[in-house]
């Protein structure tokens, strides 16, 4: 089964770590892109650059509204996310508790609904 | 200053709920092998409790009180659950078993120790094998889904799920309420005390101890490990459980620096460890060694305390330690001790030795995602000169890591190697 991995974190975090920790950082994760795929587990994974260069669009009575900034203005935002696939539920928290986000945000967990 | 009578009552419940919760369960669950009903009627006891104790007083015979007000929900519960003939067969049960061994219990003031029979019950064979540590957490001492469900890294919806169907597999199958016969018992046994230390594994893995589920999760095994022992005390392997526990738990502290960095164990200072709990996993032991069956728990306890001799006396050991895991591999046939048997062997032959016995099982698929497997991989390989190999190894143990300071232990590791 898909699962859709979301990570939540705190888009100030990263700023405020220094150059070695933030390369101990990014060390971390792509340790963890590693493991994934030579577990199989790896479908696909982004990072997200912060969420104050999003754009929401949406279309009320017939009119299109186009807004800065991200859907919702909390200080945890999407950072990035991991496709996995694993037989269950199970193994897809594991990977989740694997993942660097879970030390210093939260990782969501979200089946995919599969098209077929 | 008088203590509010609120809070007095609140505490005399959880000291119960603590010390006899097990008890209760299996006492009222012993007739009708109904664990899930058991609890229910368990847990609407303590909230009458904490309403009737702070307006009249905490009774004399706290346990008694309970299995009374639990006995009878229990009993209404039957009754409206059901009707006709099933419902008079079950309340006979209920009516002549409970009341009498009830009443007798309120008389002496103590209540049956069945909690032996209901973590043989719960560690039945029957019992899928992942749920038998839950089930035993939950039902013998009262832990909750969503505390359970964290520390087995498993949704709490799920979790729930499985508890309910594991307690009605033991309603529905006949699971016996009881301890099995002599020719049966060390292998029931070895079900119950492997349930005990997944339970514990599970706490163990915790290492910062920052989280406390994880760290009650140890102490809760060792309360479980402790009842059998004190239950049945000539079980070797369940000393030898209780003795591998304690060596573990006493080293818990060490295993972080005053900057909150992870230590392993071949850096920790002995003067570290809590030499209380060694003593006593050590005089364990020896009780265990002296009934003279050798087995699994035994054999990892001694070389819980082999490691403790030869960082306390500077003495070398490594010989004693390969034959012990030597007999471990003979026993089991597990990944684990063949990774750990790697590790002395590096020490007793050298590090090219253990790589060629670390080689020979990585075609074992368990252990692609086993991150102690990668991590040993990779601290042998780096000793060998091997750096391209151990850096690849590091990474997949970084990878797999899920405590940040061991995953920041590693990379450190991993950016010492030469280039």
């Amino acid at each position: 089964m898909q699962y859709l991995l979301v990570l939540h974190v705190n888009e100030g975090g990263w700023s405020q770590l220094t150059p070695e920790q933030q390369q101990q950082g990014t060390a971390a994760y792509f340790a963890y892109g590693e493991a994934l795929q030579k577990a199989g587990a790896f479908v696909g994974s982004n990072r997200l650059k912060p969420s104050a260069n999003s754009t929401t669009v949406r279309i009320a009575n017939g009119k299109t509204q186009v807004l800065d900034g991200p859907y919702v203005d909390s200080k945890e935002q999407v950072g990035g996310y991991y496709l996995i696939d694993v037989p269950d539920l199970d193994s897809a928290i594991t990977w989740a508790s694997r993942c660097p986000a879970a030390s210093h945000g939260v990782v969501e967990v979200r089946p995919v609904w599969q098209m077929r | 200053m008088s203590i509010p009578e609120g809070d007095e009552a609140r505490r005399t419940a959880d000291a119960v709920a603590r010390r006899s919760y097990g008890k209760l369960v299996a006492f009222l669950a012993a007739r009708t092998r109904d664990v899930a009903a058991a609890e229910d009627a368990l847990a609407e006891a303590f909230a009458s409790a904490l309403v009737d104790w702070p307006a009249n007083g905490c009774p004399k015979n706290p346990e008694g009180w309970l299995l009374t007000v639990a006995r009878r929900k229990l009993i209404d519960s039957v009754r409206r659950r059901q009707t006709g003939e099933t419902a008079s067969t079950q309340l006979q049960i209920l009516a002549e078993g409970l009341e009498d061994a009830a009443a007798q219990a309120e008389r002496d003031m103590q209540i049956p120790d069945k909690r032996l029979a209901l973590l043989f019950a719960c560690a039945h064979p029957a019992i899928e094998a992942g749920i038998r540590a839950p089930l035993m957490l939950q039902v013998v001492l009262g832990l909750d889904g969503e505390t359970i469900a964290s520390a087995f890294l498993v949704s709490p919806a799920a979790m729930r799920k499985r508890l309910s169907r594991a307690k009605e597999k033991i309603q529905q199958a006949g699971i016996p309420f009881s301890i099995p016969e002599h020719e049966e018992l060390p292998q029931r046994l070895d079900t119950v005390l492997d349930a005990i230390y997944a339970a514990f594994a599970e706490g163990w893995t915790d290492a910062t101890g920052t989280d406390t589920i994880r760290r009650n999760l140890t102490g809760e095994a060792l309360f479980l490990a402790r009842l059998v022992v004190e239950l049945l005390p000539q079980e070797a392997e369940a000393l030898g459980l209780l003795a591998l526990m304690l060596h573990a738990e006493a080293r818990r502290a060490a295993r972080r620096n005053v900057a909150g960095e992870y230590v392993p164990l071949a850096e920790q200072d002995p003067a570290s460890w809590n030499s209380q709990m060694i003593d006593e996993a050590e005089s364990v032991l020896y009780r265990a060694s002296a009934l003279g069956t050798i087995g699994r728990y035994q054999l990892e306890a001694a070389l819980q305390s082999a490691h403790v001799h030869r960082r306390r006396t500077g003495h070398n050991n490594w010989a004693d330690v390969v034959r012990f895991y030597d007999a471990l591999a003979a026993l089991t046939d597990s990944p684990v001790v063949a990774i750990n048997r790697a590790l002395a062997i590096a020490e007793l032959h050298g590090p090219q030795a253990a790589v060629d016995a670390i080689k020979a099982i990585a075609a074992d698929d368990r252990l692609t995602e086993y991150q102690p497997y990668w991590a040993a991989r990779a601290e042998l390989l780096s000793k060998t000169g091997a750096y391209d190999e151990a850096h690849q190894a590091y990474e997949m143990a970084i990878g797999l890591e899920r405590e940040p300071t061991v995953r920041a232990f590693l990379q450190k590791r991993q950016a010492a190697l030469p280039r």
